[in-house]
């Protein structure tokens, strides 16, 4: 199947219907959610989460011995948010930083995970195949209900956040402050986390544990790019998230049929990628350009202010003097000649270049400060 | 007593980790000065302040403001953190950042409106940044960005404000603009605390001071209790300031 074949299939087959729309509401909530995180500084709670969910599904599955995916999601966000606790708790109780929190409660859980997993694949039960499928997710299985289960809690997510904007703002950019302002900043805080648990429990059936975080994390990085404003940051976030859940199932089903949840992951870092290079405000590529023609412009100024303090000495400020007293200055350079000429701020005449009544002026005023006109 | 009690401190402790960073404080700070909390490093002038505001637990004490327990009294006071203490590359405007002042008043859920707007601008004129209004924070420098904050806490429309540090980092400009506001604030009957580092202007710029380091040292009128004996007992090395006069 090639990705146009695919598109064609999208209006006619149910099932890759289903599940397109499944990766592409998955990657909108990630990316609405990841922008929070990614702002908090919290980029990487969201793989501690992901994996302290393991454990949840495996004991879920023990328990009730049916594979059915409510149940083990249910499990999963048990387990997910008491990984969560531990981490807050750990942070606040001990000397512990966050990053040593985070990477105890990561490892301690998902081994506790792979340790039942490896447990559950030993046992003379039929239905015990393919809980691994959470390891690395697998789109395939979703189904209609799955989807409008991420539906609602999209919806859910979206409405919280809509009511609450204010608040999370504030919180985000200085928690202390909101504090002082009389806000509960504890029932703000889990929410937020409480949405990104959710967010990410959703994610595990399709991308899984181990590559949840770059869903929440990729959208929002790209994002944030591209805009200074946070509402359409968390806007694009949810774009991107939804583009790549989209073209990751398309490429993945086009392609011999590739794990669908690594090239959704690879087509969101594509879009990080592109943004971190092309994007204007803060790309690599117009950084670079913007520093390349400040240098010029710089080398262009220092060659006329030298040419200033020549024609300053002068009665006639548009006096020619010699091209070659220049040449015990760094900063002079044919192609700066030329570009003063072209500004009309000197003349050249063979030898020689002489300062007009322009490039006097210009010279004069160079250094006066501009008022900021925003 | 000259003036109405503004803010009361009783028996105030902190402790981090069993360390006890502040010890039994007891402060009155009389309405309508300009106070400076002085000490040198790790004194708990920042934990003071925040402690007194609720951001930190203490493990003893009270704090009451104007006769009543400062959570009833929160509309009353403003606060303008460390600068440092924020991400200025947070996605916002200088605008943005002010209007955040009136959450407080607003209450839950409920969005800043007009009347809110014009309140904000009013505040970036006052503190000389309404040119920069639509900037990108990150794109500020340091000293505007402390009159944002400034801004922001002018918009709370408070009796009383904490500052920490509002001089850190700011150019000899942005200081003057920033203790004429506050002598301003004072002239309206307001309080002000700040934590300062520049014991040489402490006579300039302020009536009221408090020698902090883990205890208090004393606390009163500048003219009063600014000499080289509380300077000394606080800092621990003889001090000599060419303020006594």
């Amino acid at each position: 199947m090639t990705i146009t074949e695919y598109f064609n299939l999208l209006f006619t087959d149910y099932t890759l219907r289903t599940i397109t729309l499944g990766t592409a509401v998955l990657g909108a909530i990630c990316g609405m959610l990841g922008s929070f995180a990614v702002l908090r500084k919290q980029s990487l709670l969201g793989d501690a989460i992901s994996h302290a969910a393991l454990p949840g599904i495996a004991v879920a599955f023990l328990i009730t011995g049916a594979k059915d995916t409510n149940t083990l999601l249910l499990g999963a966000l048990v387990s997910g948010l008491i990984g969560t606790l531990w981490i807050r708790g750990m942070t606040k109780k001990t000397h512990l930083k966050s990053d040593t929190a985070l990477g105890l409660v990561l490892s301690l859980f998902f081994g506790f995970g792979m340790l039942l997993l490896t447990y559950i694949q030993k046992q003379p039960n039929a239905n015990q195949a393919g809980l691994d499928k959470y390891l690395f997710g697998q789109a395939a299985t979703l189904v209609e209900s799955d989807v409008l289960l991420m539906l609602i809690v999209t919806g859910l997510a979206l409405a919280v956040m809509l009511l609450f904007w204010k608040e999370f703002k504030i919180l985000l950019f200085d928690a202390d402050y909101t504090k002082t302002l009389g806000f509960n900043t504890k029932f703000i805080d889990i929410t937020i986390t409480f949405f990104i648990v959710l967010a990410i429990v959703l994610g595990l059936q399709t991308v899984g544990v181990v590559l949840m975080s770059a869903m929440l994390l990729a959208p929002a990085a790209a994002a944030r790019q591209w805009t200074n404003k946070l509402s359409v940051m968390v806007f694009l976030a949810a774009v991107f998230g939804a583009f790549s859940g989209v073209f990751g199932t398309a490429i993945s089903a086009s392609q011999n049929n590739l794990s669908t949840g690594p090239v959704i992951v690879l087509v969101a870092s594509v879009f990080v990628l592109f943004s971190f290079i092309f994007s204007p405000g803060r790309g690599l590529l117009f950084r670079q350009l913007r520093f390349r023609r400040n240098r010029r412009d710089l080398e262009l100024k220092k060659t006329l202010q030298f040419m200033f303090g020549i024609a300053e000495t002068h009665a006639d400020i548009s006096h020619p003097h010699a091209i070659k007293i220049l040449n015990n200055f760094q900063g002079f350079a044919k192609t700066s000649l030329r570009e003063l000429e072209e500004k009309e701020w000197i003349t050249l005449n063979k030898q020689e270049w002489a300062l007009t009544e322009k490039g006097f002026v210009a010279a004069k005023t160079m250094f006066e400060t501009k008022e900021d006109n925003e | 007593m000259r003036n109405k009690i503004a803010i009361q401190v009783d028996d105030l402790t902190v402790a981090y980790n069993y360390k006890p960073v502040l010890w039994d404080i007891d402060l009155v700070v009389p309405e309508a000065v300009l106070m400076a909390i002085v000490g040198p490093n790790g004194a708990g002038k920042s934990t003071l302040i925040k402690a007194i505001l609720g951001i930190i637990d203490p493990i003893a004490g009270s704090v009451s403001i104007y006769g009543k327990p400062y959570d009833k009294q929160r509309q009353l006071v403003a606060y303008v953190p460390q600068k440092g203490s924020v991400d200025w590359d947070f996605p916002t405007t200088a605008l943005d950042v002010v209007m955040m002042g009136t959450y407080g008043s607003l209450g839950w859920i409920k969005r800043p409106g007009k009347k809110e707007k014009k309140a904000s601008l009013e505040a970036l004129e006052k503190v000389g940044m309404l040119a920069f209004k639509n900037r990108q924070i990150s794109q500020l420098s340091g000293g505007q960005q402390q009159r944002v904050f400034l801004a922001r806490a002018l918009v709370q429309n408070a009796s009383i404000y904490f500052m920490d540090e509002p001089f850190q980092g700011v150019d000899a400009t942005t200081e003057i603009a920033i203790i004429n506001i506050l002598k301003e604030l004072r002239k309206a009957g307001k309080t002000v605390v700040v934590v300062h580092h520049d014991l040489q202007t402490v006579p300039e710029y302020f009536d009221w001071v408090t020698f902090l380091n883990v205890k208090k040292i004393a606390t009163g009128p500048v003219k009063e209790i600014f000499n080289d004996d509380n300077l000394t007992k606080t800092y621990g090395i003889n001090y000599k300031v060419a303020v006594n006069k």
